[in-house]
C-alpha cells in the first residue's frame, strides 16, 4: 500500500468492516459462519500473507485478543499490537490520529477495542481500510455473538426458533447487545433477565419479540440455550446493585440449570467469576461449552479477518 | 457606524409587530437610529438617504438571541464576538445575549465592560449575561447589583446549574431586590455524569448512557416554587427540552411567579431517535429528546407558555467534536439556521401563525430580559428591523456560515424562511445576496 496522507475528511464506511450486528444483514450473518466452518486454525492457509493487521485494544482483554492474533497468523498475515499504555496515545494522541499512523505503517486492517461506544464507527467513517470492532464501551462486540452462534450450530440444527435466556448484567453488555441483535435476526426466541438496575424495561425496544423475565427460575424454564453475563462492577457506576442479593436471585445454580430442557447449553462469553453469576460447578458442568466458545473464536474470527481483506473465498 | 446611513426608508413590507398588534403592509421610516415612522404605503412625506424595497417580504423588529456563545474571552478559537455577530446577522438577530462560560469565567464588572468595547469588533448589540457565582463555581454569587449596573442583563452559571438550592434561594432573593433575572441552565448534574444523549431507545441502542428528562424537570421544579417564595423574583430556564419541565412552569406562571422559558430550533426539529452513527452535531446538552418531548414543545409554543425562541449557539472546534461521541464537547451554532427551521417546524408543518414565530424572536425575548425600545417598531424604538421571506426555499450549507465552527446537523437541510436585510441602529449590516 502506498503511504498515505491523513486527510481529516470523512468518507463511507471501508468495505470488509464489522462494526456491529445491527447493521449487518442475515446474508452476510451465514456467509460468516459457512466461512468459519472452513477455517481450520490448526492447517494454516496463507490467505492473507503479506498482509498487517494491527490490534489496537484500548481497554483489557485476553480471549478477544489472542484469539484475533493466532486467527490472523494461521492465516499468514502479520500482527502489531498496540495497546493505549505505553504508546502515543498516553500523550493525548486523538484516536483518527492514532488510526492514521497504524495506517501509515502498513496496516491493512485494523481490530479495535474501545471504552468508547462509536469508536470503531468514528475510525471507519475516516479511514480506507476495513475496521474490525472488537467490543465498544456498552455498544457492541459483535464476533463475540458470531462465535457463539457458531457455538450453537455446533450442537443445534438451527438457531430459527431455538429458546434463548440471557441472563445477567444487560444494560452494561455490549455482549448482550450484539446477541440479541443476532439471535433475533435468526428467528430464535429471546427471553432477558436481569434485575431493573441491570435490565430496564427499554431493552425490549432494541427488537421485536423480546420478554423480559425478573424471575431466574421462570426465564430458564424450558430454555434450549442459557447465556449468562458477567456483572460488570467496573460500569456500575452510581448505580445501587446489592452483590448478595444478585447471587441469591439471579445467580447460576445447578438446580436453576436443571429447569431449562435436559439438552440446554450452557453459555458464557468471559471473562466468568465464579460464585458470583454463576457457581463452580455449573461453569464445569456437560452441558457448559464455556471453553468450547473461546475455542470457536478462532476459526470464526479468521472468517472475519479473511471477509475484511476480501479473500472470503 | 450608527450614522453612516441617518435615513431609511423600508417600503411597502408587511409589517408583523407582536407588541403594537400590528400585521399590515407598511411604509417603516428609520432615522438616526430610531423608528421614526410607520403609515400606510406611500404616506410617508419625507425623504430618505436609502430605500429598501420590501414587497412580498416579511418586515419585523430585529430578533433578539436570548442565549449565544460568542466564546470570548478566551476561547477565540472556537468563535470570536466578531465572527458570532457576523454570523448573527446572517440569522437576522440584530441583539444577542452571550454566555459567561468563558476563559475567564464572566463573573466581574470589567469582564462585562470588556464584551462591550466597540473593538470586539460586534455588529449586531451585544447583551451580556455574567455568572450567576463567582467563576460559576456555584458556591458564592457575584456581586449582581455592580454587575447590573455594568450592563449586564441577566446572570447564570449556564453550561451547568447552581445545583445548591441555597446558592440559588439566595441568587433569587438577590434577583427580587434588584429586578434582576436569573436563568437557570436546569440539570441535576449529579445524576447525569458521563451521560452524553437523551436516556431512551436510542441510548439503549447505542450503548450510551442516557440522562433521565428528571434530571431536567427536578431542578425547575425546584427553581419555580423557590421564585414563589420571593416576591418579584425573576427566574428564566434556558433550553428547556422536556414535558415535565413544562408542567413545573405552567404551575408557575398560574402563580403569578416571574418565570419564563425559552426552547431552541433544534428541540423543536429533532428527536433522539435523530442521533446517528455517532454523529457528535447531534450531541448537545439539553440533549435531543423523545417524540413526545418534542410534541410538548411544539404544544407549549402554540399556547404561550414559550416565551422566546433561543438558539444556544455553541461553536466548538473540529478537534472537540471529532472524536468519540462521549469524550465530544455539548453544542451545536444554531443562529443562521433558527428562522428557516422554525419556520419550516411551525409555520409549514404546524400551521403556527407567523405573528406567533415573530414574537418569539423579539417582543418574547425583549420583555424576558427587560431590553427596552427593542423587540418592537414602535415609534421611538430603537432601529433595529429584520426583513424576511418566509416562502423562501434554500438549502443550509454550513462551509459558507460567517461563523467560526461548523458544528451544526443541520448541513444540507432544506428550510423554508429566509432572512433578506438585518437592520441595526438604522443601518444596514446585512443583505442577502
Amino acid at each position: 500500500m502506498s503511504t498515505s496522507r491523513p486527510q481529516s475528511e470523512k468518507r463511507s464506511v471501508a468495505r470488509g468492516s464489522l462494526l456491529g450486528i445491527e447493521d449487518l444483514p442475515v446474508s452476510e450473518i451465514n456467509k460468516l459462519l459457512l466461512l468459519a466452518r472452513k477455517m481450520n486454525p490448526a492447517k494454516a492457509r496463507p490467505l492473507l500473507r503479506g498482509k498487517r493487521v494491527l490490534l489496537l485494544f484500548y481497554e483489557a482483554s485476553t480471549r478477544t485478543r489472542t484469539s484475533f492474533e493466532v486467527a490472523a497468523q494461521a492465516l499468514g498475515a502479520e500482527t502489531s499490537l498496540v495497546i493505549s499504555s505505553g504508546s502515543s496515545i498516553e500523550k493525548g494522541e486523538s484516536l483518527l490520529d492514532t488510526a492514521y499512523t497504524l495506517r501509515a505503517v502498513g496496516a491493512d486492517a485494523i481490530v479495535v477495542r474501545h471504552l468508547n461506544a462509536g469508536a470503531p464507527h468514528l475510525m471507519a467513517s475516516y479511514l480506507d481500510i476495513p475496521v474490525i470492532n472488537a467490543g465498544d464501551g456498552m455498544h457492541e462486540h459483535p464476533t463475540q455473538a458470531l462465535l457463539d452462534a457458531y457455538t450453537i450450530l455446533k450442537h443445534k440444527k438451527k438457531l430459527t426458533g431455538l429458546q434463548v435466556t440471557i441472563l445477567g448484567d444487560i444494560y452494561h453488555s455490549r455482549v448482550a447487545r450484539s446477541e440479541i441483535h443476532l439471535l433475533s435476526k435468526a428467528g430464535a426466541k429471546l427471553t432477558l433477565c436481569g434485575p431493573p438496575e441491570l435490565l430496564p424495561e427499554m431493552a425490549t425496544t432494541l427488537v421485536k419479540g423480546l420478554r423480559i423475565s425478573r424471575s431466574c427460575e421462570e426465564a430458564v424454564r424450558g430454555a434450549d440455550v442459557v447465556m449468562i453475563l458477567r456483572v460488570q462492577r467496573e460500569r456500575l457506576a452510581g448505580l445501587k446493585v446489592s452483590l448478595p442479593d444478585y447471587v441469591s436471585r439471579y445467580q447460576m445454580t445447578m438446580a436453576r440449570l436443571r429447569m431449562a430442557k435436559p439438552d440446554a447449553l450452557l453459555m458464557h462469553p468471559g471473562p466468568i467469576i465464579r460464585g458470583l453469576e454463576l457457581t463452580w460447578d455449573v461453569a464445569d458442568c456437560p452441558q457448559s461449552v464455556i471453553v468450547e466458545e473461546v475455542h470457536n473464536g478462532v476459526p470464526l474470527r479468521m472468517a472475519v479477518l479473511a471477509r475484511a481483506l476480501g479473500k472470503a473465498a | 457606524m450608527k450614522h453612516a446611513t441617518q435615513s431609511l426608508l423600508i417600503r411597502g413590507g408587511r409589517v408583523i409587530d407582536p407588541l403594537a398588534r400590528m400585521d399590515a403592509v407598511m411604509d417603516v421610516l428609520l432615522r438616526d437610529g430610531q423608528v421614526a415612522e410607520i403609515a400606510p404605503p406611500n404616506k410617508i412625506r419625507a425623504g430618505a438617504e436609502e430605500k429598501i424595497d420590501a414587497q412580498g417580504l416579511i418586515v419585523a423588529p430585529g430578533f433578539i438571541d436570548l442565549h449565544v456563545h460568542l466564546r470570548e474571552p478566551g476561547q477565540g478559537y472556537k468563535e470570536t464576538i466578531a465572527s458570532g455577530t457576523a454570523a448573527a446577522a446572517v440569522g437576522g438577530f440584530t441583539s444577542v445575549c452571550c454566555m459567561p462560560n468563558t476563559t475567564p469565567v464572566l463573573d466581574s464588572p470589567e469582564w462585562v465592560t470588556w464584551v462591550r468595547q466597540p473593538q470586539r469588533g460586534a455588529v449586531v448589540n451585544v447583551f451580556p449575561i455574567a455568572a450567576a457565582t463567582q467563576a460559576s463555581k456555584g458556591a458564592v454569587l457575584t456581586d449582581f447589583r455592580a454587575l447590573q449596573r455594568t450592563g449586564a442583563v441577566a446572570v447564570t452559571d449556564d453550561g451547568k446549574p447552581v445545583l445548591s438550592e441555597t446558592t440559588m434561594r439566595d441568587a433569587l432573593r438577590a434577583s427580587a431586590e434588584i429586578n434582576f433575572p436569573v436563568i437557570q441552565h436546569a440539570e441535576d448534574t449529579r445524576i447525569t455524569q458521563n451521560c452524553s444523549m437523551n436516556e431512551g431507545p436510542t441510548s439503549f441502542r447505542l450503548g450510551l448512557r442516557g440522562m433521565n428528562v428528571n434530571s431536567e424537570a427536578a431542578i425547575v421544579d425546584r427553581d419555580v416554587q423557590l421564585a414563589q417564595q420571593f416576591n418579584g423574583a425573576r427566574l428564566h430556564i434556558a433550553h428547556l427540552s422536556t414535558a415535565a419541565s413544562l408542567t413545573a412552569v405552567r404551575r408557575g406562571k398560574k402563580n403569578r411567579a416571574r418565570v419564563t422559558c425559552e426552547v431552541t430550533p433544534h428541540h423543536l426539529a429533532l428527536t433522539d431517535a435523530d442521533v446517528r452513527d455517532y454523529d457528535t452535531n447531534f450531541k448537545m446538552n439539553p440533549p435531543l429528546r423523545s417524540a413526545e418531548d418534542r410534541e410538548a414543545l411544539l404544544a407549549a409554543i402554540a399556547d404561550g407558555t414559550v416565551d422566546a425562541v433561543a438558539t444556544d449557539h455553541a461553536p466548538h472546534a473540529q478537534h472537540e467534536k471529532i472524536i468519540e461521541f462521549e469524550r465530544a464537547a455539548f453544542g451545536i451554532t444554531g443562529l443562521e439556521t433558527a428562522l428557516g427551521l422554525v419556520i419550516s417546524v411551525l409555520s409549514a408543518d404546524h400551521r403556527l401563525p407567523l405573528t406567533r414565530i415573530v414574537e418569539l424572536f423579539t417582543s418574547g425575548p425583549a420583555r424576558v430580559l427587560d431590553l427596552r425600545g427593542r423587540g418592537t417598531l414602535l415609534r421611538g424604538s430603537h432601529a433595529d428591523v429584520t426583513i424576511f421571506d418566509p416562502k423562501k426555499r434554500w438549502t443550509f450549507d454550513a462551509s459558507k456560515s460567517r461563523s467560526k465552527s461548523h458544528n451544526t446537523p443541520f448541513d444540507g437541510r432544506q428550510l423554508t424562511g429566509k432572512v433578506v436585510a438585518t437592520i441595526v441602529g438604522g443601518k444596514i449590516i446585512y443583505r442577502a445576496v
